[in-house]
């Protein structure tokens, strides 16, 4: 049985208290929004990439505090890598969240604490959403919905 | 068990004159548990739970009368046939109408409003013509009149809510002319609880010769509906909505206006000749209900009214007020909780935010103690703008929810405070 606490840890809150890299961008080379028709929320990544690496990014918008916390990690958690590593993390991370395997070797140590959202699976969208749009911003077709 | 003061009671009859734990042994659902906890469901005005007795109905007529309605000479048939047609008899004295031929049986009240968007509206819509809806309305009563006026060229215009929740009804006198073709209004908020003044918008629609379409979903398990009281011209709603099956609502119409509009769906059981050259179409409601209806489901909806009726609405308005009256007192009472509306007339719905705390993560911490609410936009993004929310939690109560439940609520509420730092 998971507690309220399980779920929200600590870091969770402190990301959805205080986002890191909440801003838009404007000098941003790509750009993705990623909507959850189901409750409305909305977000907004940008990036800049610098050839195959990820130089910058960062996002806003409204959202629950696992949309915004999975938000803010992943912003901290994929500059400074390339494409390539990013989609890898991506996929590592949707595996994870939707009980599909457990956090596999790849996945950076921080974004373990979104293993809880797997018991949830109504609030894996909150947890993907942000990286959804990060992919849009990756592919510059920015507009894509993140589903 | 006694009550004190003017609350009611779980065990035997409350003083509210509904017998709740009577009530909820007719629900067997209300014995499961959730996340190691009791439910507490608080999650009526999305589909409400169905007592034995519907289920029941509807599963002996499948496992020993099902038949195909209005096709064969078999005695099976025709007894299907004479129960199908007592439910429509059913919902007829149910709704108040004068005529069973004018309830016709629909897929809920999303299909019930898009056969009068495209076989009322459309066909007499015309380039300029208005559509008059107002700001609390659900999707399902927007976006069908947005696709028709959008082929039309006609013009949607919204009557504004006000800070309590109620139609501003100043607004609705001006924003509805001589222009205006057809109103469309919901009976009760489905999220707000608001009930509306159907027979006030009534006079305002046709003193301008509009049609009033009333979406009852919200407004048939909690009052009595009388549709010639209402005034309305049509009256839409679901059976899941009122303890009855889901697939199944039914359109009231009056017979001048169904019997002028055209179908919506072609096919078996909607005819009176068929030739490749042309086909005639069989009177309403037969005309609107193409294909082989959902018969079982109408079955379990005529089990629903009884069940209903049986309660009594006197005994379920006044355990629903208890309900409501209670529930928004000890939520006004929980530091950064804001409720949203509070008008006068409502139903047992309740929705609120809490400071710092998003609905979904709300919803989230008291599903973990086992109680079930809504934590969205409900269908009602228009609504969410108008109060400036992205979403709400919404707790609704039905005739099985006790006050007990609400101390669930409460401490589930307090329980968010506390993971968040409230």
């Amino acid at each position: 049985m998971t507690t309220p606490s399980e779920l929200y840890q600590g870091v969770i809150l402190d990301h959805n208290r205080a986002p890191r890299n909440f801003r838009p961008m404007p000098e941003a080379t790509g750009h993705g929004e990623g909507y959850n028709p189901l409750c409305g929320d909305q977000l907004s990544v940008w990036l800049r990439q610098d050839g195959e690496q990820i130089t910058d990014v960062s996002f806003q918008g409204s959202g629950c505090a696992i949309s915004k916390a999975a938000a803010s990690l992943m912003t901290t958690v994929v500059k400074g890598k390339t494409r390539a590593e990013a989609s890898a993390i991506f996929d590592s991370y949707h595996r994870m969240v939707t009980g599909r395997g457990g956090p596999a070797d790849d996945l950076p140590p921080k974004l373990a604490i979104f293993a809880g959202v797997r018991e949830f699976p109504a609030r894996v969208k909150c947890a993907t959403l942000a990286w959804h749009a990060l992919k849009a911003a990756m592919d510059e077709g920015g507009g894509a919905p993140g589903r | 068990m006694t009550s004190t003061g003017s609350a009611g009671t779980t065990a035997g009859v409350a003083e509210d004159g509904l017998d709740v734990s009577r009530v909820r042994r007719d629900f067997p659902f209300l014995r499961a548990r959730i996340n190691d906890h009791p439910v507490v469901y608080l999650d009526s005005a999305a589909t409400a739970q169905r007592p034995r007795a519907v289920v029941e109905a509807e599963s002996d007529f499948a496992l020993l009368e099902y038949a195909n309605v209005h096709r064969g000479v078999h005695t099976l048939s025709q007894r299907a046939t004479a129960r199908y047609d007592q439910a429509r008899e059913r919902v007829r004295r149910f709704v108040g109408a004068a005529a069973a031929s004018e309830v016709v049986f629909t897929a809920g009240t999303t299909a019930a409003i898009n056969l009068v968007a495209r076989s009322h509206a459309r066909p007499l819509l015309r380039p300029g013509d208005e559509i008059l809806l107002t700001e609390m309305e659900h999707h399902s009563n927007i976006v069908p009149w947005q696709i028709v006026a959008q082929e039309a060229g006609a013009v949607i215009r919204v009557i504004p809510v006000t800070d309590a929740g109620e139609l501003d009804l100043d607004q609705a006198a001006h924003l509805i002319g001589s222009r205006t073709r057809v109103v469309a209004v919901a009976h009760v908020s489905n999220v707000l609880g608001t009930v509306n003044p159907i027979p006030v918008i009534a006079e305002l629609a046709h003193s301008v010769g509009a049609v009033l379409l009333v979406d009852g979903a919200q407004a048939v398990p909690h009052r009595r509906v009388d549709v010639q009281a209402l005034g309305c011209d049509f009256y839409a709603a679901s059976a899941h909505k009122m303890y009855g099956p889901n697939g199944i609502g039914f359109l009231w119409g009056r017979r001048e206006l169904l019997e002028a509009m055209p179908p919506w769906q072609g096919g078996g059981g909607m005819i009176e000749v068929v030739s490749f050259d042309q086909t005639t179409f069989a009177p309403p409601p037969a005309r609107f209900e193409a294909g082989t209806p959902p018969i079982t489901q109408a079955i379990g909806l005529a089990a629903a009214v009884e069940y209903l009726e049986a309660l009594g609405w006197e005994a379920i308005e006044r355990h629903e007020a208890t309900l409501l009256a209670e529930a928004t007192r000890r939520l006004a009472e929980i530091p950064g909780v804001r409720l949203i509306g509070n008008s006068a007339d409502r139903v047992g719905v309740v929705s609120f935010v809490v400071d710092g705390i998003h609905p979904h993560d709300v919803g989230t911490v008291l599903d973990l103690g086992g109680v079930a609410v809504r934590a969205s936009h409900h269908c009602a993004q228009p609504l969410m703008r108008r109060f400036g929310v992205t979403g709400t939690v919404r707790a609704s109560f039905g005739v099985y929810n006790t006050l007990e439940e609400l101390d669930a609520l409460v401490a589930g509420l307090h329980e968010a405070r506390r993971v968040f730092g409230g």
